[in-house]
């Protein structure tokens, strides 16, 4: 692969106090790829997605994106939250974080709002220009649901959704903000093997479809290794290991780290 | 079941009667220095006690039921006042008979009863505003008084010393109340709930304690009077036409409200406002900036304020300091709280609520903190939503292959 990696991490650093929670972590994502990022509970990974984006301020390192639609290299980290969202990462949260009381439509439509453009006074006097906004806005989110298969829940509130649903919902949402790269932070966790096999496939239907690059954390190994191109294996705030699967399946660093834990799914 | 319950109630009531014992049955009388027993309080005291015990844990076994079926049905319990706001056979009927009824109310009654639905209309003005802040973006502004006051004070010192008109001063007094709202706004932009609270509490005292001390800019504790009402091109007025007149100016602005809030609520913005009360983390994940959607919010909620402000003085004509305390943003906190948090609706009814049953229940004015607390109390037990709870909206999409 001699193209430019989409996502670019290098040497990133966290520290909390005394506690290194990243330590000269590298990892790279090229468009188009599902990457995994795997290790025990307290390894650093959540952190490693707050750093990314703009959640946490490395202590050190750079993190680089160079978006496929214009290739321009840059550097991200350091940037507000927002910011980020609005050069195409977009992330879900490892304890759900809906916004409870909107609908099922509007949790989505919030996604699009970076993409928007009225103001308050276009929001005021609603000329055609925002009224054409907000339709075209209305369908968007509407068609992604579809895809994600939450139509029937539409204008349910976010709350009242179950369980697995809501984990999906926080994928439609983060896909409504037009992302070339969605970072999913353990997005099967708490479903059960049926929900968990969808899941699977809505992920590289996204992949296939939409042309979205996938970094995921997850647990569920038999996910991980079916879903990922390539897998980084992360200990105490250290990347341990990187590669295929079928590498990292037989890799005896991770197998230590993993130690007792299963790892051949 | 039943009876645990009333056991319990019984319980309570002994408790009441214990701690009531001192206060309420032994009286010394000190003039034929003897103690009088009045075993017949003692007895008030238990059967009141009982009966509002009994009557609280039957209220609370019924709401819990309530929340239980909803669970069951899956189906989200929708409460008569929105049944009754989504059914147009009632919304229309029901706006054309308050329009009339609006229309008429000063030629068929007072001026004082004139005067009264404008101090109500002002605090609709009020509650909208700080609705935007404190109901749909989820701030809690205790100092919001502070903007009434700048726009207040806007009009009565425009006037004082420059001579500018009430209509020129209707915009400028909201405009100088935003640019504090903005002011406000930066230094909390980090803060959520409690200290937010706490340091729009602490501003709010601020602006009003400048407001007293200067002597130099505001005349102080004494006030400024004679604050000329509002103009009609010039037409000269007597009392009773410009009270009328500013009823319906009011009426205008209310409208005016209504009708922007409205707009504001059903956008672009209004949702990324509801979205930062829900979770101002994932908000941001979202790609909204967090800091311009709460300054909006800080400085969108004081232009009201500013322009109930500027009416306040043109039609009090006077206007000091002790307008402006904490009790009166605490009173418009209540608007908003009462009437339904997010619900326009809701906080136009809460301010009427609010203003006309302390003016038509002068008798128990004594009681009137204590009424309200208790008021408080059971409403956030048993409806914290307010009296009309907000609907979100359903949006239309068509159907796509
Ligand atoms: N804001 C913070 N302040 C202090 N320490 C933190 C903070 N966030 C994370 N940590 C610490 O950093 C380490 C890594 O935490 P992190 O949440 O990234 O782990 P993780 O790999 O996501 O684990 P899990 O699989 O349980 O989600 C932990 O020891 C955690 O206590
Ligand atoms: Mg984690």
């Amino acid at each position: 692969m001699d193209m430019e990696p989409i996502l670019d991490v290098k040497q990133l650093t966290m520290k909390f106090g005394g506690l290194r929670a990243l330590d000269k972590v590298d990892l790279d994502v090229y468009q188009g790829q599902i990457v995994a990022l795997i290790g025990p509970n307290g390894a650093g990974k959540t952190t490693f997605f707050n750093c990314i984006t703009g959640m946490y301020d490395p202590s050190g390192g750079d993190v680089l994106i160079s978006p496929p639609k214009n290739g321009r290299p840059q550097r991200i980290n350091g940037i507000k939250p927002n910011k980020v969202t609005e050069k195409g990462l977009a992330r879900t949260f490892q304890n759900i974080r809906l916004f409870h009381n909107m609908t099922v439509l509007e949790n989505v439509m919030i996604g699009c709002h970076c993409r928007m453009k009225a103001g308050i006074l276009g929001a005021v006097l609603r000329g055609a220009s925002t009224r054409r906004e907000e339709e075209a806005v209305i369908q968007k989110s509407y068609t992604i649901l579809k895809k994600i298969g939450l139509e029937k829940y539409v204008n349910d509130f976010a709350k009242n959704l179950p369980y697995g649903a809501q984990r999906r919902l926080e994928i439609a949402r983060a896909m409504a903000t037009d992302p070339f790269m969605l970072l999913l932070d353990e997005p099967a966790a708490g479903m059960n093997p049926q929900e968990t096999h969808e899941l699977d496939e809505l992920i590289i239907r996204i992949r296939d479809t939409e042309g979205i690059s996938i970094l995921l954390i997850e647990h569920d190994m038999k996910l991980v290794m079916s879903l990922s191109d390539r897998i980084f294996v992360m200990d105490y705030g250290k990347k341990i290991a990187q590669g295929t699967p079928e590498e990292i399946r037989k890799n005896p660093a991770v197998i230590k780290a993993y130690l007792g834990e299963e790892i051949d799914a | 079941m039943l009876v645990n319950e009333l056991k319990k109630s019984l319980f309570v009531s002994l408790w009441f009667m214990f701690l009531t014992f001192p206060i309420m049955v032994i009286q010394v009388n000190t003039v034929e220095n003897i103690i009088q027993w009045r075993w017949a309080n003692l007895f008030f005291v238990g059967v009141g006690s009982f009966v509002l015990s009994a009557l609280w844990r039957y209220l609370i076994r019924r709401k819990e039921q309530g929340i239980q079926e909803t669970e069951v049905d899956g189906v989200a319990r929708v409460t008569l006042s929105q049944r009754l706001l989504n059914n147009r056979r009632f919304t229309i009927p029901a706006l054309f008979v308050v329009s009339i009824l609006a229309l008429a109310f000063p030629f068929v009654f007072s001026l004082y009863q004139t005067n009264i639905m404008i101090t109500a209309m002002i605090y609709v003005l009020l509650g909208l505003g700080l609705n935007i802040v404190v109901g749909v973006a989820g701030l809690l502004d205790l100092g919001y008084a502070a903007f009434y006051c700048v726009g207040a004070y806007s009009y009565a010192l425009l006037n004082y010393h420059f001579g500018f008109g009430f209509w020129s001063v209707l915009g400028i007094g909201a405009g100088l109340a935003a640019l504090f709202g903005i002011i406000l706004g930066f230094p909390v932009l980090r803060l959520r709930g409690d200290y937010l609270a706490i340091v729009t509490l602490g501003f709010g005292e601020i602006i009003r304690l400048i407001m007293e001390n200067w002597n130099a800019f505001s005349f102080g504790p004494s006030g400024i009077a004679n604050i000329p009402r509002p103009g009609f091109f010039g037409v000269e007025m007597n009392i009773e036409q410009v009270t009328i007149y500013v009823y319906f100016l009011m009426i205008g602005m209310s409208l005016f409200t209504i009708f922007v809030v409205n707009r504001l609520q059903d956008s672009r913005i209004g949702r990324a406002w509801i979205a930062l009360r829900e979770d101002e983390v994932a908000c941001q994940a979202m790609g909204i900036d967090k800091r311009k959607t709460k300054l909006m919010a800080f400085a969108l909620g004081a232009t009201w304020a500013g322009f109930a402000g500027v009416i306040f003085a043109a039609k009090t004509t006077f206007i000091n300091p002790a307008s402006f305390t904490l009790w009166e943003s605490i009173n418009i906190l209540c608007v908003v709280v009462l009437g339904g948090m997010g619900s326009i609706v809701g906080v136009i009814v809460g301010a009427f609520v609010l203003i006309l049953l302390p003016e038509y229940l002068r008798f128990l004015s004594e009681y009137r903190i204590l009424a309200f607390g208790a008021v408080l109390v059971v409403m956030m037990v048993f409806r914290p939503g307010g009296i009309v709870e907000t609907v979100r909206r359903t949006y239309q999409y068509k159907e796509t292959a």
